[in-house]
């Protein structure tokens, strides 16, 4: 039986899709840098995640826009910094560390008084991230950090919308208890 | 009230996860990373063509590159391919054997002639 003869796209749709990634990588660097920071806690491995992130997208992107089916790939994208934090997790058999040095409030204009208590409510807040199930933390993590939908989070996470919802909504709750046990019966 | 207390956690918590801003170098990198790849992706399908030029299924790929070129470029195409057309012809073992060779040198040309004409190449 004779074989069809391999699919190679031409140099034209090569170059159409090499400046559609272009695009995708422009428009989703600060997101999956922002991702793959909480989940790492550093900096330095935020930068490996991100770049293989982005390399293995670059392999898979032809046919991830072939499925998509015009909808955003930003979930896709999520998706595989997850898997790929995921390895980073089980190669490296360690948590993520806490960030907290160089959270994007501390640029905000505060008192120095402001700017401590501010300082103690967040560490509180990002330490009682880490202490939620996987799941419940990588949620949040999309709706707060990268501001994604319940829609973008159940295809990155490959759940259901409404099984999303109750995710969330579950894991703010828990989180909140967390934190209020964390600030002590003044708090 | 609670739904309120969980709207004012949800903005503490929107603050705690700020976006976080990928330092400038990392930019570079990986741009450079993708570049690199890049280049690598058109040599590799470069590559495919010439090893797909064996399957006459594929003969009309190279064809059609051609005609995507600018006119000038098909006619330094069809120069540059009768120019050699003795030489197949006396390597050619008969008609279809000739038309594939001249097919195949045709698409040796263009590619030729458009690496020649493209830009930053």
């Amino acid at each position: 039986m004779a074989t069809a003869p391999e699919q190679q796209p031409t140099r034209e749709e090569k170059a159409k899709l090499d400046a559609e990634f272009a695009s995708l990588y422009r428009a989703h660097l600060r997101d999956v840098y922002s991702y793959s920071y909480y989940r790492v806690g550093n900096h330095h491995d935020a930068e490996d995640l991100t770049e293989q992130t982005f390399l293995q997208a670059y392999r898979h992107f032809e046919r991830a826009q072939r499925e998509s089916d015009g909808r955003p790939l930003r979930p896709w994208l999520i998706r595989i910094a997850h898997n790929l934090a995921a390895n980073y997790y089980r190669d490296r058999s360690r948590r993520p560390q806490t960030p907290i040095d160089d959270a994007g409030v501390l640029s905000s204009p505060h008192t120095t008084e402001a700017l401590v208590e501010d300082r103690q409510d967040l560490k509180r807040i990002l330490d009682g991230v880490q202490e939620l199930p996987d799941d419940r933390r990588e949620a949040l993590i999309m709706r707060f950090a990268l501001g994604m939908d319940n829609r973008e989070i159940a295809r990155a996470l490959g759940r259901t919308d409404g099984a999303t919802k109750v995710l969330l909504h579950r894991a703010i709750r828990q989180l909140e208890e967390i934190v209020k046990k964390a600030e002590g019966p003044t708090g | 009230m609670p739904g309120e207390r969980t709207a004012e956690f949800e903005v503490r918590l929107s603050r705690a996860l700020a976006p976080i801003d990928p330092p400038a170098e990392l930019e570079a990198r990986v741009e450079d990373t993708l570049g690199s790849l890049v280049d690598m992706a058109a040599d590799e399908l470069e590559a495919w063509e010439l090893r797909a030029m064996r399957d006459p299924r594929n003969w009309l790929r190279p064809a059609a590159a051609v005609v995507v070129g600018s006119a000038a470029a098909l006619g330094l195409v069809v120069v540059r391919t009768r120019r050699r057309r003795h030489k197949r012809r006396a390597a050619a073992v008969n008609a279809l054997d000739l038309a594939g060779k001249t097919l195949k040198d045709a698409a040796k040309e263009a590619r030729r002639v458009i690496e020649d004409t493209t830009p930053g190449r």
